[in-house]
């Protein structure tokens, strides 16, 4: 989940120039030290995987795994194909067309992001699963006796391409928007039909935004917890789950490390997906002419019923359906002592880990912005650690390394802010990076040249400027921290229920009354520093 | 608004550091701390918290002592206990079967109960070397829609349900420790292969996979699926509150497997820094009150203080199953072997 934002965000790529003055050792070694504590997990699980070598290969090569693999790989592949060909349209309707509303469309459009996958899930089971609000509907009148079910495959299809279509939506409307027309007109007037202009002028350009959003969408489901577990389908993050059960730690540790295998397979494609779109980018010549909008005419009728059609699935229906199920449970008994608890418990989680992260990117992102080198390459390239390692993977190995090594740590609030630092922490790197790079390096150097301290150009000059930046990561981290499921599942204390954790244990039982009023608080929770986020912007 | 936030954000940033240090502290206290049964009590449940929760707040309500509870699934549970050997939290386990209590004991998890503890439940409710100790007994049940499925109708065995007859109408919960029980007991009365063939029956039937026995439940009173297999006190429980209409009934096939008798159970680990505390926990989980409460609020079968069941319930000594030694049924990690191989879990 931290990946795909903090990638839709459009967080910096690579910083240009700027090579700066050798970094202060002081610097370097709490750079080092971010950078080792975010790659702890991941070596302690490659220290429980290589310490019975030949159990964890014969794991890897057993005929489950191989079926896993196939299975993930296939609904990440489904999922990212049908978010492509939703938002294909839906891109072009919005940026290219006069369709009536496409500013509002295309706001709507990505809204769906704010819906953790867990809750968009069980709203979308509790609609149309079989014992779901349409079940009901059709029973009396119409004798249907149950529905296709919704659980398996097919259900986290629907639920993850709906949770996901807008991480390619959002950099194709971009693309759209900043294609020059004059290429397309070009070729109209030499002849060309407008099915092979776009053919051979429109969609190579847009391959780089099709191929870094569809990407960002694999990476999305392959890490995804929350919506495998409720539509019970057996990916790899579901499995890893239940086979904490199993006696085998090594065989479930195997399974994890195969899985980050295939995360950073997704993340290298990503990576050359997004340095070919630079270039594209870059390629663009001089002022680019004003596009002109194609008149639908007739066709708007469609569109607007395709448009509707995709809101209505990703957005009215899951509102709708909390609304509903929420009149409900305020017509019984709402345990609102424990649902407060448990919103004090995830407060205290998300700020936590959002004050670690951002006080761990502090040094990281100095590094990265000022000093630039092979040591402070390295830091920075680890810090991103949190983007290859699904929640599951990191939950899992710190429980290990709880059980194992840190036992003082083991089911602590500070080893759950830990894994939440560790996953989320390239969001505050990003967002503070990309404000100090605004921040002349020459305000510095003239604080230095008047008799100032590194430390004390740090704070009056240096701080001061790129703290929006610092509070927009905190509150980016904030906003995902809270929301996280699999490492507060794992790595909670004893009696310390959390948000999340409650909505999980109601869905899975098919309580949905009882899953309703949590969820509301929580997305009005993950309110507030969007709306902090989103002031900022404007 | 920012120097408000920067102010929540420096409290919280001071209260993370507050906490690493105490946790770097508390890492040799805890394995420090003698068994003087004053800290709280740290029980791993494998046990709904809706069923047995009520139990635990009342032993801390007259005991005055503490106690705090990890609730999952009993094999992951236990499996965790193993992962963290020396260094579990955990002061109690209570299962929802023998199996893993079993599991538990063979991984030299638990200690040696009293004799007088163990001598007050019947012998086939404890542990043969006694590491555990029953603390209610339940007999697996197929539920079932008595709307849509007639009496006569019902499977003579709970091995006929991977029949084509059944495709599509049977409900189950792979990872529940009472059903991993049923079929730990299932390898050993029809061997391994036969178990394995079973379980990839039920899958290939389309049997609908659930989270648990209440899950199961509802989904039959509901119409989403005709038959379930789970324990009897489920049923037991609804039909008090909901009365005689209740749609759900309950088959207990003559001679089958499918009407294993089995028990939920606790055992003191051997890793407890107080357990003199725990065991004092599990005496009172065989305590006429605690007993009372399985009978009268779980609708279990009580195993000690001479509590009798609710009348509701088939008489214990009147469930004819065959004849299956709880103690050995402890090869949990096998059969969760054998339902991964078998592509259920």
């Amino acid at each position: 989940m931290a990946t795909s934002e903090a990638r839709a965000r459009g967080l910096p790529v690579a910083a240009r120039g700027r090579r700066g003055r050798r970094a202060p050792p002081a610097l370097l070694a709490a750079g080092l030290a971010v950078a080792a504590l975010v790659l702890l997990p991941l070596g302690y699980l490659l220290i429980v995987v290589g310490s019975e070598g030949s159990a964890a290969l014969e794991e890897l090569g057993s005929e489950r795994a191989l079926r896993l693999l196939a299975r993930s790989t296939a609904l990440a592949a489904a999922v990212t194909a049908s978010a492509i060909a939703l938002s294909l349209p839906l891109s072009w309707l919005c940026v290219r067309t006069d369709l009536p509303g496409r500013r509002v469309w295309s706001v709507l459009c990505l809204l769906p992001l704010v819906i953790p996958s867990y809750i968009g899930a069980y709203l979308l089971v509790s609609a149309l699963g079989p014992r779901g609000e349409l079940a009901r509907l059709l029973e009396g009148p119409l004798g249907i006796e149950r529905l296709p079910s919704l659980y398996g495959f097919t259900g986290a299809w629907i639920a993850l391409t709906l949770a996901t279509f807008p991480l390619v939506l959002l950099p194709l409307m971009t693309m759209l928007r900043r294609l020059d027309p004059s290429l397309e007109e070009a070729a109209r007037g030499m002849g060309s039909s407008g099915l092979r202009t776009y053919r051979q002028i429109v969609a190579p350009q847009l391959m780089p935004a099709v191929g870094a959003g569809g990407l960002l969408v694999a990476l999305y489901v392959l890490s995804d917890f929350g919506a495998v577990s409720i539509m019970r389908f057996d990916s790899f993050t579901r499995v890893i789950y239940t086979s904490r059960a199993s006696f085998d730690r090594t065989g479930t540790a195997a399974l994890a490390m195969m899985l980050v295998a295939v995360t950073l397979v997704v993340l290298w494609l990503e990576g050359r997906t997004r340095r070919r779109a630079e270039v594209f980018a870059r390629g663009a010549p001089g002022a680019a002419r004003v596009q002109q909008r194609v008149r639908l005419g007739r066709w708007r009728w469609p569109a607007l019923g395709f448009c509707a059609t995709v809101i209505g699935f990703a957005l009215a229906l899951p509102v709708g359906m909390l609304a509903l199920w929420t009149t409900r449970a305020l017509a019984g008994d709402v345990e609102w002592s424990s649902i407060a608890t448990a919103a004090g418990n995830s407060l205290l989680a998300a700020l936590l880990a959002a004050a670690a992260a951002a006080l761990c990117a502090i040094p990281v992102a100095l590094l990265a912005a000022r000093h630039r080198g092979r040591a402070s390459r390295a830091v920075e390239l680890s810090s991103y650690a949190g983007h290859a390692l699904p929640g599951i993977v990191v939950a899992l190995a710190l429980v290990f390394f709880g059980t194992r090594v840190a036992v003082g740590l083991y089911q602590t609030l500070a080893m759950l802010v830990f894994a939440l630092v560790v996953l989320f922490l390239p969001l505050a790197v990003g967002a503070l990076r990309a404000s100090l790079l605004q921040v002349p390096p020459r305000m510095e150097e003239a604080g230095r040249s008047l008799g100032r301290g590194p430390l004390a150009v740090f704070a009056t000059v240096t701080a001061p400027l790129a703290r929006g930046g610092l509070l927009a990561g905190a509150a980016l981290v904030f906003l995902t921290a809270v929301k996280e499921l699999p490492a507060t599942l794992l790595l909670s204390p004893i009696g310390f229920d959390t948000l999340a954790a409650n909505i999980w244990r109601t869905t899975t039982a098919n309580a949905f009354e009882r899953g309703a009023v949590p969820s509301l608080v929580l997305l009005a929770v993950s309110a507030v520093p969007l709306a902090i986020l989103a002031a900022r912007d404007r | 608004m920012y120097r408000k936030l920067s102010l929540a954000f420096a409290v919280g940033a001071l209260m993370l550091a507050g906490c690493g240090d105490d946790d770097d502290a508390g890492s040799d206290s805890a394995s420090a701390t003698a068994d003087t049964g004053t800290g709280a009590l740290t029980v791993y449940s494998g046990r709904d918290e809706e069923l047995v929760a009520p139990l635990i707040e009342r032993y801390e309500r007259e005991t005055g002592n503490e106690v705090e509870v990890r609730y999952g699934d009993t094999a992951e549970l236990a499996s965790t206990i193993v992962e963290e050997g020396d260094n579990s939290p955990a002061d109690v386990f209570f299962g929802q079967d023998a199996g893993a209590l079993g599991a538990l004991q063979n991984e030299n998890r638990l200690i040696e109960l009293d004799s007088e503890l163990l001598d007050s439940v019947p012998a086939a409710f404890r542990s043969a070397e006694g590491n555990w100790v029953g603390t209610s007994a339940r007999a697996r049940i197929i539920a079932y829609d008595t709307r849509k499925v007639q009496q006569a109708d019902l499977p003579e065995s709970i091995l006929d349900l991977t029949d084509e007859e059944w495709k599509g109408r049977v409900g189950w919960a792979p990872t529940n420790g009472s059903f991993q029980s049923f079929i730990t007991a299932l390898r050993l009365t029809e061997g391994d292969d036969d178990a394995k063939a079973f379980v990839e029956g039920l899958k290939d039937n389309d049997a609908e996979v659930y989270d648990g026995n209440t899950a199961i439940r509802d989904a039959i009173s509901n119409g989403e699926v005709e038959i379930g297999l789970i324990n009897h006190y489920y049923v037991a429980a609804a039909r008090d509150e909901e009365g005689d209409d209740y749609p759900v009934g309950i088959h207990q096939p003559a001679g089958d497997i499918g009407s294993l008798v089995n028990i939920a159970g606790a055992g003191v680990l051997a890793s407890s820094d107080q357990q003199n505390a725990a065991t004092e926990f599990v005496r009172y989980l065989l305590s006429e009150n605690a007993q009372k409460y399985f009978a009268d609020e779980t609708f279990e079968y009580p195993v000690s203080a001479d509590v009798p069941a609710d009348d509701s319930l088939t008489p214990l000594a009147d469930i004819d199953q065959p004849d299956v030694d709880l103690s050995k049924i402890d090869d949990l990690q096998g059969t969760v072997k054998l339902l991964q191989d078998a592509g259920v879990l």
